[in-house]
């Protein structure tokens, strides 16, 4: 209770601060769609010189990519902490953040958050209900929660990772470039698994699970019923790499030493 | 000119400094490259050429195209929005020498860096690992290096131009990643122009992106041949020389616009 009470006060601060900036968050949320529209140009592009690729039509990629940017608004809009090291651990904030009374972690995501980022998750159920209304897809009763729970394994996923990848800041504060490559990783979810080489299939599936946020769940919806293990495994996957990520957060912070300021 | 040497020198060792995370760098970037090829080897699945690259080359033109990116990409343009936001800009400002081209040669130290410490390394073992073809003519690696000066001189000019564009709008990560974002679809990173349709072809062939990164491995993947390398660099360095336009007046104004937010 009083957590979500504290989710809200940060949300209004933060709505304040945006509105500071008008300009700057209309480009942004432009800039946003730009991002997606470039995935979007790179399928269409390519099936101009192919109609399948490894057995998946131009319809059934959109969806998939429709699928990925649910989950992936929800977790750049709570988890952006791929700066963490920089911004918390080398100036100290850290420091901060741990004299105060609410876990460490919630603090960083209520500070870090961008909401805009949520239209996203507009954008994808658009190009999701445009393909799927081209593929004759249709929608039974418990597929919107199905949906939800698929949507939220997603994400998990995303979020557990990077939160483990910022744990490293609590060991070593010097700079890393793996965050930002992690990101372009991550988009090789969205295509067919099977596209991959075996190593690949396999680092993507367990390792760094990023195909479980788009092409494992959206498969559920196309029928591909080759895939239905790994789509249901979604959640469960999510939650395991998110618990692990808290276990690594909260030994991490045990470690953390003051950089000093 | 010494001066200019010397920033180039501190960001080199700079970046020195934080060598080791490059090697995990270089691992993720094969990773990238290689994801790629895997893409690409789906969408050409049994077919010999597409736009006149064979899959050989398309591989390449991937690998190329990154480690290329290594040594053009610089931040200058988010340095120069905190600089801004920070207020530490009045202080560079009043230093004895022009602003700009301190970050140009700092861009230039890092891109330096990068291109011996990581493009060099990391095109080694992505020869190793994947198909690549890599030219034996000397003409065809002289073009490419003169290619990708032009490309670090556009790039470096647009990210002046998105970071001066904070003293107008005092808050602009949201240009910085639109920017980012239209660069990497018109400059030929993630395909080559030659597969977008004749229209988009068009009207890309009138903007500076394709400079950036579609021009140099077209080169190095010998996609282009005879007049058309020339073409291809006169094209770059006209754009090198005309952004100079917009960067300086906008520098001009953006100096009459300053407010210092704190610092």
């Amino acid at each position: 209770m009083k957590y979500l009470s504290v989710f809200f006060q940060y949300a209004g601060q933060y709505l304040k601060t945006r509105l500071t900036y008008r300009a700057d968050m209309v480009v942004e949320i432009f800039s946003d769609f730009l991002f997606q529209a470039v995935n979007l140009v790179f399928i269409l592009v390519v099936f101009g010189h192919t109609t399948l690729l490894a057995g998946w039509s131009k319809d059934e990629m959109i969806f998939i990519y429709g699928f990925f940017l649910v989950p992936f608004a929800i977790f750049s809009s709570f988890f952006n902490i791929w700066d963490f090291t920089d911004r918390y651990i080398v100036k100290g904030e850290m420091d901060r953040i741990l004299t105060r009374p609410v876990h460490s972690l919630f603090q960083i995501v209520l500070e870090r958050m961008e909401l805009e980022s949520l239209f996203g998750a507009v954008t994808g159920l658009i190009v999701m209900f445009y393909a799927g209304s081209k593929l004759g897809l249709e929608i039974s009763w418990f597929d919107p929660f199905i949906f939800m729970l698929l949507v939220i394994g997603g994400a998990l996923v995303y979020a557990g990772i990077f939160i483990s990848l910022a744990t490293i800041g609590f060991w070593s504060d010097s700079r890393t470039d793996i965050m930002p490559m992690m990101y372009n990783i991550g988009n090789y979810g969205r295509y067919p698994v099977d596209i991959y080489n075996k190593i690949i299939k396999y680092v993507l599936t367990w390792i760094l699970p990023f195909a479980f946020v788009g092409v494992y769940p959206a498969s559920y919806f196309l029928k591909r019923e080759e895939w239905y293990t790994y789509a249901f495994l979604t959640p469960v996957v999510g939650l395991i790499f998110f618990l692990i990520a808290i276990t690594l957060w909260n030994v991490g912070v045990t470690k953390y030493r003051g950089a000093g300021n | 000119m010494g001066k200019y040497l010397e920033m180039i020198r501190i960001r080199f060792l700079m970046m020195l400094a934080y060598r080791t995370n490059y090697y995990s760098g270089i691992l993720i970037y094969s990773i990238n490259i290689g994801a790629y090829y895997f893409l690409w080897s789906a969408i050409y699945g049994g077919k010999e050429s597409i736009q006149d690259l064979s899959i050989t080359q398309m591989t390449t033109y991937i690998a190329v195209a990154w480690m290329a990116r290594a040594f053009y990409f610089n931040n200058i343009d988010r340095e120069i929005a905190m600089e801004i936001k920070e207020g530490k800009v009045a202080i560079e400002m009043v230093r004895p020498y022009p602003y700009l081209n301190m970050k140009m040669m700092q861009g230039l130290g890092e891109g330096i860096f990068r291109l011996l410490f990581f493009s060099v390394p990391g095109m080694v073992i992505v020869a190793l690992v994947f198909p690549v073809e890599l030219s034996a003519n000397a003409g065809t690696w002289i073009y490419f290096f003169i290619s990708i000066i032009f490309s670090f001189i556009i790039n470096t000019q647009i990210n002046l131009l998105a970071g001066i564009a904070t003293f107008f709008l005092f808050n602009n990560d949201g240009l910085i990643r639109a920017k980012r974002v239209v660069i990497d679809l018109f400059s030929g990173l993630i395909l080559p122009l030659s597969f977008y349709p004749v229209w988009a072809q068009n009207i890309m062939g009138y903007l500076p992106f394709q400079g950036i990164s579609y021009i140099p491995s077209m080169i190095f993947t010998e996609g282009f041949k005879g007049s058309q390398v020339f073409e291809a660099l006169i094209n770059q360095a006209l754009w090198s020389v005309i952004l100079i336009i917009p960067v300086y007046v906008l520098w001009i104004l953006a100096k009459r616009q300053l407010v210092v937010q704190g610092g």
